[in-house]
């Protein structure tokens, strides 16, 4: 048990002390480091969206009362093997009015901010690539970075849809992010550290979900519209806007954007479970598997969502974000702060 | 500290690494067979008519406008919540007046209708 619980933790250790036996000085035993966090945290990108593309799929197809993909392999599990490989061999086809380099490099900075992202994650006690003390900061700035790949690729198409589509994109993930951001502020108010680790070892007694159930809700929302899914896929409506943004992106650089998004959608469910549902905390089963299965559970639900809910009209979209969950997030931090007061001092003041 | 922002570098470059390789390999593996039909861009299949690079609806301005604002909001608000526990009764009456200037700035547009979709 304690040997499964601190396996990663071990093998990290392991690595460090064999780099430092090879002679190496500190300096370049933490670079090492880095280039096997490096190595890991891809791992666990190219895991997840080959696993959670499939389990949508499977999940559509439950809530649609069909089987999903069910040919290739037990069940159909290797249906997303099969798919990688045919987008490695596809045509890359770039348009010709499009501006080839920003076109290309939104494709190559769209993985970015999902890696960065990961580095702080703490998927188990002691997990996190890097242990920021800054980190929820780090966060929110390095995950507010893919409006940019996004815009990129949207204005270099030089395609109507890909323009509309990204100026959608840009204006709901910016006005998402607000209520996002602000939600979380109450979740450092109780725990008083923006350390991820902190954050976990504060909920070791209770979660912040019981504590802070507005602003998980928020969050949830917000972290839907942040990753641009239904019912806020306005950027890529298929019914109006063909593929919106990815348009003009086909074989592999259509299949960057594609792993990037369901990243994400891990990044996103990742620090909901970090922030609200208490990390790694959980008994008899490893912490790290504790984590997966809270992540599971909160992409589940993001499938369900997305697979249930109609999408909502663009004025809509924008007025629910600024006239009903930002002024809701700020109530909530002012509650938040208030409470944490009273419940710290007494009502001694009065 | 600083090693640990050098790990951050390590992982931008590995990150868009990942993306070079992942194109490198697909363009050794893909057929290339362009032709003008191909190339063009995609417009419901009709023939493209003019150029996407046009001035487009400001209102999208608009709302970035009010994200900057909020967006410098929150950098101030994220230290003060840190060290809120320990800063007592000042800290949260301060917050709060900085908390209602700011309110009174988002009515102020919310009247003038910056947050009306146009």
């Amino acid at each position: 048990m304690e040997f499964l619980n601190n396996i990663f933790v071990n093998i990290a250790q392991w690595i460090r002390e064999l780099l430092a036996a090879l002679g190496f000085s500190p300096v370049w035993v933490e670079m090492g480091m880095a280039v096997v966090y490096l190595v890991a945290i891809l791992g666990v990108c190219v895991l997840v969206a080959l696993f959670y593309v499939l389990w949508e799929r499977k999940l559509a197809g439950y809530i649609q009362r069909r089987p999903g993909p069910n040919r290739l392999g037990p069940n159909g599990w290797l249906q997303t093997i099969a798919d990688a490989m045919k987008l490695l061999t596809k045509e890359d086809v770039v348009p010709q009015g499009a501006d080839r380099i920003v076109h290309l490099l939104a494709a190559l900075f769209i993985f970015v901010p999902t890696v960065l992202a990961l580095a702080v994650i703490p998927f188990g006690e002691g997990m996190a690539a890097l242990d920021l003390n800054l980190g929820i900061f780090y966060l929110i700035a390095v995950t507010s970075l893919s409006t940019i790949p996004i815009f990129m690729a949207g204005w270099s198409s030089n395609n109507k849809y890909s323009l509309v589509g990204s100026m959608r994109a840009v204006a709901q993930m910016v006005s998402y992010e607000i209520p996002l951001v602000f939600s979380l502020l109450g979740v450092i108010l109780i725990a008083g550290t923006m350390k991820l680790q902190g954050v976990v070892e504060a909920q070791s007694s209770v979660w912040f979900i019981v504590l802070q159930p507005v602003a998980f809700v928020i969050f949830l929302i917000c972290a839907i519209a942040e990753t641009n899914r239904a019912p806020f896929d306005l950027p890529e409506g298929e019914s109006e806007l063909t593929a919106g943004v990815y348009t003009e992106y086909s074989g592999m650089r259509w299949a960057l954007f594609y792993l990037a998004e369901y990243c994400n959608m891990f990044v996103m469910s990742s620090v909901a479970a970090t922030m609200f549902l208490g990390g790694w905390h959980g008994p008899l089963l490893p912490g790290w598997l504790w984590f997966l299965l809270k992540t599971f559970l909160i992409m589940s639900c993001f499938i369900w969502f997305r697979w249930t809910f109609p999408r909502i009209r663009v004025d809509h979209l924008m007025n629910f974000s600024w006239k009903v969950l930002v002024p809701l997030s700020l109530a909530n931090v002012f509650v938040t702060g208030i409470g944490v007061y009273i419940y710290n001092n007494g009502l001694g003041w009065w | 500290m600083l090693t640990q922002y050098a790990t951050i570098g390590i992982l931008f470059l590995g990150a868009i690494a990942f993306g070079s390789i992942a194109m490198i390999l697909s363009r050794l593996l893909q057929p290339h067979r362009p032709y003008s039909q191909k190339m063009e861009t995609y417009e419901c299949g009709m023939v493209t008519r003019g150029t996407a690079w046009v001035q487009f609806k400001n209102s999208y301005f608009l709302y970035a406008m009010v994200f900057l604002i909020f967006d410098i909001e929150t950098i101030f608000l994220y230290p003060w919540a840190v060290k809120f526990q320990s800063l007592g009764l000042f800290a949260i009456i301060e917050m709060f007046i900085f908390l209602t200037i700011l309110i009174i700035g988002f009515w102020y547009a919310w009247k003038e209708g910056a947050l009306e979709w146009q």
